[in-house]
C-alpha cells in the first residue's frame, strides 16, 4: 500500500463525488463495497455514485476489480460460489443486497452487456423476444414484433438483420452480434445498462457505431462502461472513475480526469506510464 | 538445407558462425526427436491395428455361422387333407378342428412318397425329416380354412434340424450331391454322424424331385423360444428386451436427469455433495451382477414382484444406467458456456428459467447420447437379469411388463449351451441381430451428436 489510504476516506470520496458536475440524480450508490473470491479481496472498499441519465466509465488496469464491481451492480457475483459482497448498494435508495430484493427484478431493472458477444443460439427474433416475453411484456405477436424492431433499430443493427431474423443470432459477425447483445438489453427497457468492455472485440467501425449508439441511449437510462480504451472513455463518458488494485482511486468528470488528474497513479495510467 | 546462410537477394548480412541451433549435435538431437515421434506413430497404428484385427475376426467368425441360420431348409409334401382323420362328424367345430390328428397326414403323405420304405426304425426316421412342428402348421391352415378338407394340396413344411443342418452342409457325410448322385458313398463313417445313409438316400430323392427348397427364416423373427431349433425363435427374446428397455429408459432417464441438474446447477457444493458426486462415479464402476443380486433382494424377495418379468429387470437395469446417465448429463451440463447463463440472467431470466429454456436445450445432445449409450450398455446386459430370473425358458411371446419374459443376450447365453448344431448357428445369428441393434443405437447416438453439434 502507498501513501494512498486516503482513498477510502468515504468523506473525500464524497466531497470529489460532489464536485462533479454530473447532472441529475444518484442512481446508484455505493458505500464501502468489498468484494471476496473466496480469501481473495478484490475489492477494498469502494464509495462510487452514478448519475442517472448520464455515462459513467470505470478504467484501470487489468486485475484492478472494474468487471467485479460492475457486476456487483446487477448481482451477477451471486453466481460465483467463492464470491461474498459486502458494503452498501443502493439502487434508487434502496439496498440491492437487501432481504427484500430480488435479484430477478434488480436484473430487469439492471441489464448488462457482456465483453464477449454472448447471443443466444436461437434466432435474431427470438434473441431480442426472450427478455420481454418472460417479463411478460410483449405477449401479443404485433407487440412483440414492434419491441423487437425498435431494440434492433437503437441498437443500429435493424437494416443489416432485417430480412433474416429468422436466422440463428449466432451466424452474425462478431459486431453485429456485440449489438444484437446490446438490443437485447434495451428490449427489456432497464433502467441501467452495465457494459462490460463491450467493443473489446471489435473493429473501428463498429466500436464507432457502439459509441455513438451508447451516446443517444444516454437519453433514456443509465450507463455504466468498462473500458480500457482511454479515447472512448473520453468519448463516450460523462464521469470516468479509476480503479487499482481494489481501490477506486478517483472519480471526476471525464474532462477533469483526463486534463487534471488528482491522484499521481490516475496520471501515470492516463499518460501510458503504467497499466 | 546444406548451407546455413545462402546469399539470397535481400538478405541483410551473412552469418558467420552457425548458432547453437545449427549445430551437428542440434541435429543429431532432432533426428532422434523424430526418431522418438515415428515409433510412438508406428506402436498407434499397431495398437489400432490389433484392436481392428481381434474385431474383424470376431465379426467374421459370427457371421461365417451365423448367416446359415437366416435360412431354413424346407421340404414339399403333398399333403391330403382326410376328412376322415379330419372331421369324421363334419361339423367344422374350430376345436375339433385343432385337435385332429395332423400327424398322421404328415406321416400319410411321406409313406406315400416312399412307399418301399417299410418296418418300424426306418418308418420313424422316415417320419424324422420334417419338423415336429408340421402338424401345428396344418392345424392352423385348416383352422383358418376349412374348406382345405377334402383336397389335396403341396405343403412346404420345415425339415427337421437334422435334416436342415445336412442340407446346409454343416453335418456332411464328405461328398457332394453330384457325387452321391453318381453314386461315390460317403466318406465319413455312418456311425459318426446324426443321419445315416438312409437318411441321406431320401433327401438326395426329395432333392431331385424338387422337394427341398430354402426360404428365409421367418421363425427366428416371429417365434418364442423352442427346444427344437428349427422352431425356436428370438422374437420373444427382441420383445422382452424392448419392454425391459422402456422400464429402463422410463426410469433412468428421468431420475437421472433430475439428478444430474439438481447436483449441477442447484446443489451447494459442501461435503455431502461431494460424498454423493463420489458414490455416483464409484456406482458406475460397480459390477452389474450386484444389482441383480440387489433387485433379488429388495424387489422379488421385499417388495414381491413378479420374478422373470421385464418390470422387475428393467428397474435393475435402471439402477445400473443411472450412473451414466447421470455423468453424461452433469458433463453435457457443464459443456454449456457460462456465457449462455449469463446472457440470460442478465436479461432477468430466474435460474429455474436459464435451466429450462436455455442450459437443458443445449445439453440435449450430449444427454441423449449419454442415454443412448446407457440404453446400448443395459441392451448388453445379461448377469443382472440371471438373477432376477429372467434366464427362464419362455415360450411365449411376453404380453407386457409383468410377463414372463428373457432377453436377447440371455437367449443367446442360453442357446450357446444347448447341444444341437442347429443352435450353434442360431446362438451367431442371435448374436448378430443383437448386435445390429447394438451399432442402430450408436449409429443413432452419433447422428444425433452430429445433428446438434454445438452451435454457438
Ligand atoms: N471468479 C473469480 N474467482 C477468483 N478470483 C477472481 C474471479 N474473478 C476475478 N477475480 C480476481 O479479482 C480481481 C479483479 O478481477 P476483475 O475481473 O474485476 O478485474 P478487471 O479490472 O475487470 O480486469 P480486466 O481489465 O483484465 O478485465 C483479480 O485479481 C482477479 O484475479
Ligand atoms: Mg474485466
Amino acid at each position: 500500500m502507498t501513501a494512498s489510504t486516503m482513498n477510502v476516506d468515504p468523506s473525500a470520496i464524497a466531497m470529489s463525488n460532489a464536485d462533479a458536475v454530473g447532472t441529475g440524480r444518484v442512481k446508484i450508490h455505493s458505500k464501502d463495497v468489498k468484494v471476496f473470491y473466496g480469501a481473495k479481496q478484490a475489492l477494498k472498499g469502494i464509495y462510487l455514485d452514478i448519475f442517472e441519465h448520464s455515462v459513467t466509465a470505470l478504467i484501470g488496469p487489468s486485475g484492478c476489480g472494474k468487471s467485479t464491481y460492475l457486476r456487483c451492480l446487477n448481482r451477477m457475483n451471486d453466481t460465483i460460489d467463492i464470491c461474498r459482497v459486502e458494503g452498501l448498494i443502493e439502487l434508487d435508495g434502496e439496498d440491492i443486497y437487501g432481504r427484500t430484493i430480488d435479484t430477478v427484478q434488480l436484473r430487469a431493472r439492471v441489464g448488462m452487456v457482456f465483453q464477449k458477444p454472448n447471443p443466444f443460439p436461437k434466432s435474431i427474433y427470438d434473441n431480442i423476444a426472450y427478455g420481454p416475453r418472460i417479463h411478460g411484456i410483449g405477449a401479443r405477436r404485433d407487440e412483440m414484433d414492434v419491441i423487437v424492431e425498435k431494440s434492433l433499430q437503437r441498437a443500429g443493427l435493424w437494416d443489416e438483420v432485417r430480412d433474416r431474423l429468422k436466422e440463428p443470432g449466432t451466424g452474425l459477425s462478431g459486431g453485429q452480434q456485440q449489438r444484437l447483445c446490446i438490443a437485447r438489453a434495451i428490449a427489456v427497457s432497464p433502467e441501467v445498462i452495465l457494459m462490460d468492455e463491450p467493443c473489446s472485440a471489435l473493429d473501428p467501425i463498429a466500436t464507432a457505431h457502439i459509441e455513438e449508439l451508447i451516446d443517444e441511449l444516454r437519453e433514456n437510462y443509465t450507463i455504466v462502461i468498462v473500458t480500457h480504451n482511454m479515447q472512448q472513455a473520453a468519448r463516450v463518458s460523462q464521469r470516468t472513475a479509476f480503479f487499482h488494485l481494489g481501490d477506486m482511486v478517483e472519480v471526476n468528470d471525464t474532462e477533469e480526469i483526463f486534463t487534471n488528474p488528482k491522484d499521481e497513479r490516475t496520471q501515470g495510467y492516463i499518460t501510458g506510464r503504467y497499466g | 538445407m546444406t548451407d546455413i546462410a545462402q546469399d539470397l537477394p535481400g538478405t541483410v548480412a551473412k552469418r558467420r558462425t552457425p548458432s547453437r541451433y545449427q549445430s551437428d549435435e542440434f541435429k543429431a538431437r532432432l533426428k532422434a526427436r523424430y526418431n522418438a515421434e515415428r515409433r510412438f506413430q508406428v506402436y498407434g497404428a499397431l495398437a489400432i491395428a490389433t484392436a481392428a484385427a481381434m474385431l474383424v475376426i470376431l465379426l467374421f467368425s459370427i457371421c461365417s455361422k451365423g448367416y446359415l441360420a437366416f435360412w431354413q431348409t424346407e421340404i414339399k409334401l403333398e399333403i391330403t387333407f382326410d376328412p376322415a382323420v379330419l372331421d369324421p362328424s363334419g361339423e367344422r367345430d374350430p376345436n375339433g378342428l385343432r385337435r385332429a390328428n395332423y400327424q398322421g397326414l404328415i406321416n400319410s403323405a411321406l409313406y406315400e412318397a416312399f412307399p418301399e420304405v417299410s418296418g418300424r426304425r426306418d418308418r420313424r426316421n422316415l417320419r424324422a425329416l420334417i419338423s415336429s412342428g408340421g402338424r401345428f402348421q396344418l392345424a392352423d391352415m385348416v383352422v383358418a380354412n376349412p374348406d382345405l378338407i377334402g383336397t389335396t394340396q403341396e405343403v412346404w413344411f420345415l425339415a427337421s434340424d437334422d435334416i436342415d443342418q445336412f442340407a446346409k452342409g454343416t453335418l456332411p457325410c464328405g461328398v457332394t450331391h453330384e457325387e452321391r448322385m453318381a453314386g461315390i458313398p460317403c466318406t465319413v463313417p455312418e456311425d459318426s454322424r446324426p443321419i445315416n445313409d438312409r437318411n441321406i438316400g431320401w433327401y438326395d430323392q426329395l432333392y431331385a424331385n424338387g422337394q427341398v427348397d430354402f426360404a428365409f427364416n421367418s421363425v427366428l423373427f416371429t417365434k418364442g423360444n423352442s427346444r427344437e431349433p428349427e422352431l425356436a425363435g428370438m422374437w420373444g427374446a427382441i420383445v422382452g428386451s424392448f419392454y425391459t428397455l422402456v422400464i429402463t429408459l422410463a426410469l433412468a432417464v428421468p431420475i437421472g436427469v433430475a439428478a444430474a441438474v439438481y447436483l449441477e446447477e442447484f446443489a451447494p457444493k459442501n461435503a455431502w455433495t461431494d460424498l454423493i458426486e463420489i458414490n455416483i462415479n464409484n456406482l458406475a464402476a460397480v459390477p452389474s451382477i450386484v444389482f441383480g443380486l440387489l433387485g433379488l433382494a429388495v424387489f422379488l424377495n421385499f417388495f414381491g414382484l413378479p420374478r422373470s418379468a421385464p418390470l422387475v429387470g428393467g428397474i435393475v437395469l435402471a439402477l445400473m444406467t443411472l450412473p451414466t446417465v447421470i455423468i453424461a448429463t452433469r458433463a453435457a451440463l457443464k459443456a454449456v458456456p457460462p456465457s449462455i447463463r449469463e446472457a440470460a440472467l442478465g436479461v432477468g431470466a430466474s435460474p429455474y428459467q436459464v435451466i429450462l429454456h436455455h442450459v437443458l436445450p443445449l445439453a440435449a445432445p450430449g444427454i441423449l447420447t449419454g442415454t443412448i449409450i446407457g440404453m446400448a450398455q443395459a441392451l448388453g446386459e445379461t448377469a443382472p437379469l440371471l438373477m432376477v430370473g429372467m434366464v427362464a425358458f419362455i415360450v411365449d411371446i411376453p404380453q407386457g411388463i409383468t410377463d414372463a419374459a428373457t432377453v436377447m443376450p440371455v437367449q443367446i447365453y442360453m442357446w450357446s449351451d444347448l447341444p444341437e448344431r442347429a443352435f450353434v448357428e442360431r446362438t451367431s445369428a442371435a448374436i448378430m441381430v443383437l448386435l445390429g441393434f447394438l451399432i442402430l443405437m450408436n449409429g443413432l447416438a452419433v447422428y444425433l451428436r452430429k445433428k446438434f453439434e454445438r452451435r454457438w
